[in-house]
């Protein structure tokens, strides 16, 4: 799967289960600052992202993301 | 219509969630043992005009846990409302429990609640409504002699409600704890009416706990009129408690 492909899946889930303004989702945006997704909202994204992707992913590889294209280039090397 | 998995619901205190809880949403009757005595819960909510299944679950094994949740899933898409019910007694003095005595009791009363609502919650998450209640028992709050492992059990549903209830309250999910009292049940039918009198002696009403007594509380948490209250222990204990 191509990086845009990953992209617009990811954009997808953020609209869709988190009712985010699509056009803030964009790969520059901060999970937290941008996005104002909390904590809890990350732990949905995440196993969103598991059962789309059917993936697992470790907290420790979490850690650093912290924009969504840090998120889709973490989905992309899983997938 | 809203789903509700009632663990233990095959008889006692549980029978009597489950039926209630059958007034306003499909219950799945959970059994660990005897799938005919949680036929009959099934049937008497079918026979009320409710809509009700069962299904088997041993809560202290996760993959049993896994099993009962992705079949629940399977038919009706979600959880809604869980009750953690099932329970076990092994009681000792405490200086001759066996270690074994104290780990079944912890693995299923506490660790067998654990799986169950890890499970439930993400199903709820998702819907951004959810209502668990934890059946503790007064012992959780005071002690008992006897029964160091049950106890130790029943204040660990405690934290691990609280928790669910701030870790959760953003989703509209809440999480209480029912703290029954001496109720009539098989787990308390080894009392004698000797027992029983010094039992009523120390309460302010004058008489043993019915099943009832529970479940018209745990239904009131369960709905959505209850939705402002979360992360509280609410003995239901004729006052043995004050």
């Amino acid at each position: 799967m191509e990086t845009n492909e990953v992209f617009e899946k990811v954009k997808g889930l953020f609209v869709e289960d988190l009712g985010i303004d699509e056009s803030k989702v964009t790969m520059e945006a901060k999970l937290e600052e941008d996005l104002e997704i909390d904590s809890l909202g990350i732990v949905e994204v995440v196993m969103a992202f598991e059962d789309e992707f059917e993936i697992e992913i470790d907290d420790e590889e979490l850690s650093d993301v912290s924009t969504v294209g840090q998120a889709v280039s973490l989905l992309h090397s899983k997938i | 219509m809203k789903t509700a998995f009632v663990t233990g619901g095959s008889r006692g205190i549980g029978k009597s969630i489950a039926l209630d809880l059958g007034k306003k949403f499909h219950v799945v009757v959970g059994y660990s043992v005897s799938n005919e005595k949680a036929k009959e819960v099934s049937d008497e909510i079918l026979n009320n005009g409710g809509s009700s299944s069962t299904v088997q679950i041993n809560i202290s094994e996760s993959e049993s846990v896994d099993k009962a949740f992705s079949s629940i899933e399977k038919e009706h898409t979600s959880v809604d409302v869980l009750v953690n019910n099932a329970g076990i007694t092994k009681d000792n003095i405490l200086p001759r429990m066996k270690e074994d005595e104290w780990l079944e009791v912890i693995q299923t009363n506490l660790t067998g609640s654990f799986y169950t609502s890890q499970r439930a919650i993400k199903l709820m998450m998702k819907n951004k409504w959810g209502r668990i209640v934890f059946i503790s028992s007064v012992v959780g709050i005071s002690g008992n002699q006897g029964q160091a492992n049950y106890a130790a059990s029943k204040a660990g549903l405690i934290g691990l409600s609280k928790s669910i209830s701030k870790e959760m309250g953003s989703r509209n999910i809440t999480s209480n704890v029912v703290a029954p009292g001496y109720i009539e049940t098989d787990m308390t039918s080894f009392l004698d009416d000797q027992n029983k009198e010094n039992i009523i002696e120390q309460l302010s009403i004058k008489r043993i706990g019915k099943p009832e007594d529970i479940s018209n509380i745990v239904s009131f948490l369960c709905s959505d009129e209850s939705e402002y209250i979360t992360g509280q222990v609410i003995p239901v204990d004729g006052g043995l408690t004050t």
